[in-house]
């Protein structure tokens, strides 16, 4: 018993020591200030060098938190308890977030810079006029391949991923949407169809594609293509850059029948405490040198035209990142399809992931 | 022939140590890479731990990771050892293996449902999501592995000396002090052992409760990921795994060196037969 | 003990449960009737025991959680009992549990990086000359790596089972004739038997619902019922079906409960 209670003490001594420290790591943090910005956002979205410049030039500390899906997010903010001044979620997300009222209106006279964004990125159906959201990466969902192991000539759109001489070559991005939503690009139909017969036909389709799959799999995509246990991968196209910057075999393309283009595009959520910072963060976030600096850090497509003339000539010329409107045409962007169908399409990617079974 | 066998169930826990500790030591070696990647190895760097000791933002998590650990686990093994004595002096049957059922729920329950009825449990009270959110929803789901690690001991533990203390006056508090706990005390150590590793290891509910800038390793780990687990992460797995070594080999020694003295005086009590109680 | 003073002792813990368990298996079970459009219903229910993939999909889970249990076991007793015969074995113990403090998703990928094409395995199947195999995303593979994480818990019970025997009953069991293997047999693993049980159960229970391995390490080849949960909280946000699963998962907890406890009575009877 005595022994016990001595035990007790030291682990209560041991963590208030790990809270004196953890206090005096925040002081030398420097931030006394009391005026912070909540930020919340993918992990490792961002060139933390911009988070220090943020502080050093408004004042404001910024408190970063991180999610790992949109999904997560929503919930998040949905049950409140939080104070996020800012957050970044995916266009599909943000429409939601919109009908439910999550997202606070943004004020426009506040917001300097809009001028630098791609108008083709502005005024979109999930956010009409921008009133709750600004772009802050694009991108789209496409095929990676290693020319060492597979032609580039041979894999130009989403039907030659059926090919049998695939077999247990390919690697796929763990989404619902996505998935099914080659089934109904290859055949043709909207990746928003809310048509059962379409979906049914989709899935039909995709049957033949369990047997070239690989693996199902999410953002470990990236590490398994650099390390080239597969061939070939359907991913998004800030992953895509990832691997080719690691892997100089790797090989980004968009698929001829057309594919996914996404947002994600900053919001102020109704948790927040300090929208005048967030104001600030956004405002920071237009200039086209700090968004030219962040795109050069992730890597992900920026939707601000001003910083595409900042950045490296061949990153803006690759037209499998920054398509020419010829290909934009045939990009679409997911809409909330409403519970019922997003519910299907959810079924129906359970049952594909089931005849993967061995 | 009994010297071969005694060889043999040692290669067979050598094979053990080996398979467990094969990762570790993988994470390790690759915390030294040159290469930004667990992948291949291509020179020596400690650039990874120069770059861990800049990242105040992780070194704030771990401690704030530790921080919940140490308290939760202390936390739920108080509660957890006295819930543990509750059910095993329930007498009817069939409400102990009900109590016991209640208490395994949260074992069954995957992360993600526990880590939503949680934040749904703490909205709905208007709870303020942060470091006590975090404590609390660890406390709850590291008391029953502790009441599974405590109950064996009582069931073991010899009633006799009980009744026999009682006999000879010995209040409630006393019996409790001086015999029941004695005796599950290892019970008691092994469950904050456990407490401790199930809160170092949860990730889902973790992410729910969290929130105010306060995270936790596993956390900010996952989130990470997204840009591929850098090795900054596996230079601090490494500090942190040659601590817990050092602390736990450290412990063990001086609580050795404790009990040979104790044991020495203990032999002579000769009252004291019941056999001593390793930690 | 009376029960005046049990309750100041045990309150918290009954506060717990009242706070922690009950409140949530009430929110679980409330939610398993709201239907994805947050109406009432009882098609959540009706759907899991009428679709084809969510009811091979739990035989699924429990064949491949039947199979951890059963090899983390085969692993882990030797290894229990092994250890409470060395010097040290409190030491020992300690280590063998200290890999668990190391992140989950690191250790994986640290899988991912021993069992790939390119990985150290691979190399030396290279090298004595079998090949090159893919290891990843086989079953044999996640089986491995689940093992692997599930070791250290059914190993602690089982240890602090063994260790609780009283060594005069060895002795006397010894001293009767009985050659070690018998002692064994006929004292050891009976007495052990309530650890093996708590082993089960925090083994069992928890890997009916992995999802993360099956992902990272079976590329979800191996589909189980935490990966339905998954996706249905955290993508398609039906928490309703989500709960609905969440609710089967308690009930085969129960049911492995009053399988075990039924054990235990036989072998008393014995």
């Amino acid at each position: 018993m005595k022994k016990l209670i001595q035990l007790a003490a030291m682990i209560l001594g041991i963590t208030s020591i790990l809270y004196i420290s953890s206090l005096y790591v925040d002081r030398s943090e420097g931030s006394a200030s009391s005026d912070t910005l909540n930020i919340f956002n993918w992990g490792d979205y961002i060139d933390p060098d911009l988070l220090d410049q943020f502080e050093e030039e408004t004042g404001y500390r910024v408190v970063y938190e991180t999610f790992d899906s949109n999904e997560a997010m929503y919930t998040k903010v949905q049950q409140g308890g939080t104070a996020y001044d800012l957050a970044i979620p995916s266009e599909y997300m943000i429409d939601r977030m919109i009908q439910e009222e999550l997202v606070l209106p943004l004020d426009h006279s506040k917001i300097e810079g809009l001028e630098h964004i791609d108008p083709a990125f502005l005024d979109l159906a999930f956010d009409p006029d921008n009133q709750y959201s600004i772009p802050y990466f694009w991108g789209t969902l496409g095929i990676v391949y290693n020319d060492k192991m597979i032609d580039g000539e041979e894999i130009k759109s989403w039907s030659d991923l059926w090919k049998s001489k695939y077999r247990e070559d390919i690697m796929l991005i763990d989404g619902a949407r996505e998935i099914i939503g080659i089934g109904l690009q290859t055949k043709g139909y909207s990746l928003n169809s809310k048509n059962d017969e379409e979906l049914t036909e989709a899935f039909e389709l995709l049957k033949g594609l369990a047997p070239n799959v690989k693996a199902l799999v999410a953002d470990e995509i990236k590490m398994y293509m650099i390390q080239e246990e597969a061939s070939i991968a359907v991913t998004f196209s800030g992953e895509a850059a990832d691997m080719m910057w690691e892997n100089e075999s790797l090989h980004y393309i968009l698929p001829e029948e057309g594919s996914n283009l996404w947002f994600d595009n900053m919001v102020i959520p109704k948790t927040a405490q300090n929208k005048e910072a967030a104001y600030a963060f956004i405002n920071f976030m237009l200039d086209p040198e700090v968004a030219a600096q962040n795109a050069d850090y992730i890597g992900y497509s920026t939707p601000n035209q001003d910083a595409m003339a900042l950045l490296p000539e061949e990153t803006v010329n690759d037209v499998q990142f920054y398509p020419t409107d010829e290909m934009m045409k045939n990009l679409e962007v997911y809409e909330n399809i409403g519970f019922e169908y997003l519910g299907k399409y959810n079924d129906l990617f359970l049952e594909f992931k089931m005849l993967r079974r061995d | 022939m009994k010297k071969l066998k005694f060889s043999w169930s040692n290669a067979y826990l050598f094979l053990i140590f080996a398979l467990l500790y094969t990762p570790i030591i993988y994470l390790i070696y690759y915390s030294f890479n040159q290469a930004g990647t667990m992948n291949e190895f291509t020179g020596f760097t400690t650039e990874h731990y120069g770059a861990l000791a800049n990242d105040t933002r992780l070194i704030r998590i771990a401690l704030d990771t530790f921080r919940v650990a140490l308290l939760s686990s202390l936390i739920a093994t108080i509660i957890g050892t006295l819930g543990a004595i509750g059910i095993f002096f329930v007498k009817q049957r069939k409400t102990q293996v009900s109590l016991l059922g209640l208490n395994n729920v949260l074992l069954v329950s995957p992360d993600v449902i526990i880590g939503a009825s949680f934040l749904l449990l703490f909205t709905m009270a208007g709870f303020r999501l942060g470091f006590y959110s975090v404590l609390f929803s660890h406390i709850a789901f590291s008391i029953p592995i502790v009441v599974l690690m405590v109950l064996p001991k009582l069931q073991e533990m010899n009633l006799n000396m009980i009744t026999a203390a009682k006999d000879l006056g010995a209040n409630n508090w006393q019996v409790l002090k001086s015999v029941i706990i004695p005796s599950i005390t290892p019970g008691i150590l092994a469950g904050y052992f456990m407490a401790f590793t199930y809160s170092i290891d949860d990730f889902a509910v973790t992410f729910f409760v969290t929130g105010n800038g306060f995270a936790t390793l596993s956390v900010e780990i996952y989130s990470r990921a997204r840009q591929g687990i850098s090795l900054e992460i596996n230079a601090l797995s490494t500090i942190l795994f040659i601590l817990a070594l050092g602390l736990v080999s450290g412990y063990y020694f001086i609580q050795q060196q404790q009990r040979n003295r104790k044991r020495k005086l203990t032999n002579i009590d000769p009252t004291n037969h019941q056999k001593a109680v390793s930690p | 003990m009376t029960s005046k003073q049990n309750r100041v002792l045990f309150f918290p813990y009954f506060i717990w449960i009242g706070l922690f368990v009950l409140i949530p298996i009430g929110l679980l079970v409330y939610q398993s009737f709201i239907g994805i459009d947050g109406a009432f219903t009882f098609d959540n229910i009706l759907t899991y025991f009428t679709s084809a993939t969510y009811l091979i999909m739990t035989l699924q889970s429990f064949i491949y959680a039947f199979i951890i249990t059963l090899i983390t076991f085969c692993i882990s007793y030797p290894t229990a009992y092994f250890l409470t015969q060395t010097k040290r074995k409190d030491l020992w113990m300690l280590l063998l549990i200290l890999p668990t403090w190391i992140n989950v998703l690191l250790k994986a990928y640290a899988f991912i990086g021993l069992l790939s094409q390119d990985g150290s395995i691979n190399g030396f199947f290279d090298w004595i000359g079998i090949g090159r195999q893919q290891l990843l995303f086989t079953n044999a593979s996640f089986l491995l790596v689940a093992t692997y994480i599930e070791i250290p818990f059914m190993l602690l019970p089982i240890y602090n089972a063994i260790e609780e025997i009283d060594s005069t009953l060895l002795h006397a069991s010894r001293d009767l004739g009985a050659s070690s293997w018998d002692t064994f047999k006929t004292v050891v693993f009976p007495l052990s038997l309530s650890g093996v049980r708590s082993g089960i159960q925090v083994v069992f229970i928890p890997s009916l619902s992995l999802f993360m391995l099956t992902r990272l390490i079976g590329g979800n080849r191996v589909v189980t019922l935490g990966t339905a949960i998954e996706q249905h909280f955290l993508v398609t946000q039906n928490w309703g079906m989500g709960s609905t699963i969440g609710i089967v998962l308690i009930l085969l907890m129960i049911i492995i409960m009053l399988l075990t406890s039924g054990r235990k009575k036989e072998a008393r009877k014995q």
